[in-house]
């Protein structure tokens, strides 16, 4: 596809503004900027990426990770209120599964050390983690506030933080992967995946495309799993004090 | 004797200067209007909330110092909502040893529900299905496990009918009776005070004004308790 395609392409998004016009649905601006914002996101992370794949830098590599990582992190200082300090807790999560899972890949050869598979690959194995992340801590904070009476009740009768925390703490873990494992059930049989769609458009054997395919969906079991129990077992001392007294999540004022 | 004695102890702006003492074998019941703090104090004795200042002494010795989770489990409570973790009523009666990794015997599970004039054949219901009564006789019965010193109770009877009411009362009665627990009761209710008390504790605005033997409260000159009696707290 060239330029000029592109512009044709633009096409797409006329018909959803006429419409909005038409209906005065007020959703212009929005689409306008939304349109706007995502070319030139996506035409400079591709100059990026051009850059960094013909350089063959390590450096680089690292630099557009650790990138990726800071975008992720950006997206969650916005969400992740009510507990202290969760913030630094998700990007160490990010930092602790880009590391294992790029460290199990690479040092069983499963994917060669090439920034054109180590950067998408990571991309998407962040991209989750954040989701996850995010996902399990919604889920874990209506857990705790459902079940904050019981909390006490453990503590009152002698038990740790750890133990009172316990029953809502998995339920999160549990309830947070449940998505993940349901959506590779059906895999392939309604829509087929995006990046799979994306290989087979760009030129690549529909057999290879399904094989990377299934290495993501693997990957994102280890990176849901992960990310969901690392975020809880780091999280949830922080709504206890050192008098083993449960103070709960704590929301900034005004809010 | 007094087992547990509060020393000039406040806690954010919710108590102030409370110091008073809670006599050994005894109930005593805090009484007072929504909001005086009643809760607040009764979390203090077994170390949920901690005071700002003051200390509170447990037999003697200041709890601050002594190991909190040993303090608790000497320490039954059953509060006002009667929590319940998903399961049966065993499931519930366990919880106590559950969490030390333990597990308690069948029979005795029996025997407490036979403490709080339950069927043993309760014991494999889900707690979903209990009545409200039959729930707070669940949740008094567990706190016996841990074979307590003191007992906190915060609003136990509160949404009961009548007569469970009075039923829950003789049975905290015959319970403090037989094993000499120390209990510390709060309740909405004057005249469920009047029938239970031994001593009394009257909260409001999170100051203790009033304490001793329960008679104080229908004895007592103070305009502020006299109000209070009368309904127009
Ligand atoms: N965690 C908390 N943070 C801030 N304020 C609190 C907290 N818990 C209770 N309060 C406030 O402290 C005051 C006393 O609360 P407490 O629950 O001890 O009263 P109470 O006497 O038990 O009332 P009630 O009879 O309605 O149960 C109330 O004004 C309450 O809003
Ligand atoms: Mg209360």
């Amino acid at each position: 596809m060239s330029y000029i395609e592109l512009a044709t392409a633009l096409v797409f998004v006329v018909i959803p503004l006429a419409l909005t016009l038409v209906l005065r649905l007020g959703l212009e601006r929005d689409i306008v900027i939304a349109t706007v914002r995502s070319i030139t996101q996506l035409l400079i992370i591709g100059y990026i990426l051009t850059f960094v794949f013909e350089s063959d830098s390590p450096i680089f590599m690292l630099l557009m990770i650790l990138l990726m990582i800071g975008a992720a992190t950006q997206n969650i200082i916005k969400k992740g209120d009510g507990i202290p300090g969760i913030t630094w807790m998700i990007v160490l999560t990010l930092v602790t599964i880009e590391t294992l899972t790029m460290g199990l890949m690479l040092g069983l050869g499963i994917i060669p050390f090439e920034p054109e598979k180590v950067i998408p690959i990571s991309g998407m194995v962040i991209g989750n983690s954040m989701v996850l992340s995010l996902l399990f801590l919604n889920k874990f904070k209506d857990e705790v506030e459902r079940s904050d009476d019981v909390i006490e009740l453990i503590l009152s009768l002698g038990g740790t933080p750890k133990v009172a925390i316990d029953r809502s703490l998995k339920n999160a873990i549990r309830t947070s992967m449940i998505p993940t494992v349901e959506a590779q059930k059906t895999m392939g049989l309604v829509q087929l995946p995006g990046m799979m769609s994306g290989l087979i458009i760009g030129g690549a054997d529909p057999m290879e495309a399904v094989l990377y395919q299934l290495l993501i969906l693997f990957l994102i079991l280890t990176t849901a799993s992960i990310s969901a129990t690392l975020v809880g077992y780091l999280a949830y001392p922080r709504l206890f004090n050192e008098k083993m007294q449960y103070i709960g999540l704590t929301y900034r004022k005004g809010e | 004797m007094s087992i547990i004695e509060f020393k000039d102890v406040s806690h954010q702006d919710i108590l102030h200067h409370v110091s008073g003492t809670f006599r050994e074998g005894r109930i005593t019941t805090f009484v007072g209007p929504s909001g005086a703090g009643k809760t607040t104090c009764l979390k203090h004795i077994n170390g949920l909330l901690s005071p700002d200042t003051g200390t509170i002494l447990f037999k003697g010795e200041d709890i601050a110092e002594m190991d909190i989770l040993e303090l608790r489990k000497k320490i039954g409570m059953a509060f006002q909502s009667a929590p319940m973790i998903q399961g049966t009523v065993y499931d519930n009666l366990n919880l106590p040893k559950a969490i030390f990794d333990e597990t308690l015997d069948r029979d005795r599970a029996a025997e407490l529900l036979h403490h709080v004039d339950l069927s043993e054949a309760l014991l494999d219901h889900p707690v979903k299905s209990l009545s409200g009564g039959e729930r707070s006789r669940v949740a008094i019965a567990r706190t016996f496990v841990n074979k307590p010193d003191v007992l906190l109770l915060d609003e136990i009877t509160a949404s009961l009918d009548y007569r469970t009411v009075k039923e829950i009362e003789r049975l905290i009665r015959k319970l403090q009776q037989s094993y000499g627990v120390t209990v510390i009761w709060i309740t909405h209710d004057l005249d469920q005070a009047r029938r239970v008390s031994d001593d009394m504790w009257f909260l409001k605005d999170g100051e203790l004004l009033a304490y001793g033997d329960a008679s104080f409260i229908d004895e007592s000159d103070d305009p502020v308790v006299q109000r209070f009696v009368r309904g127009e707290d």
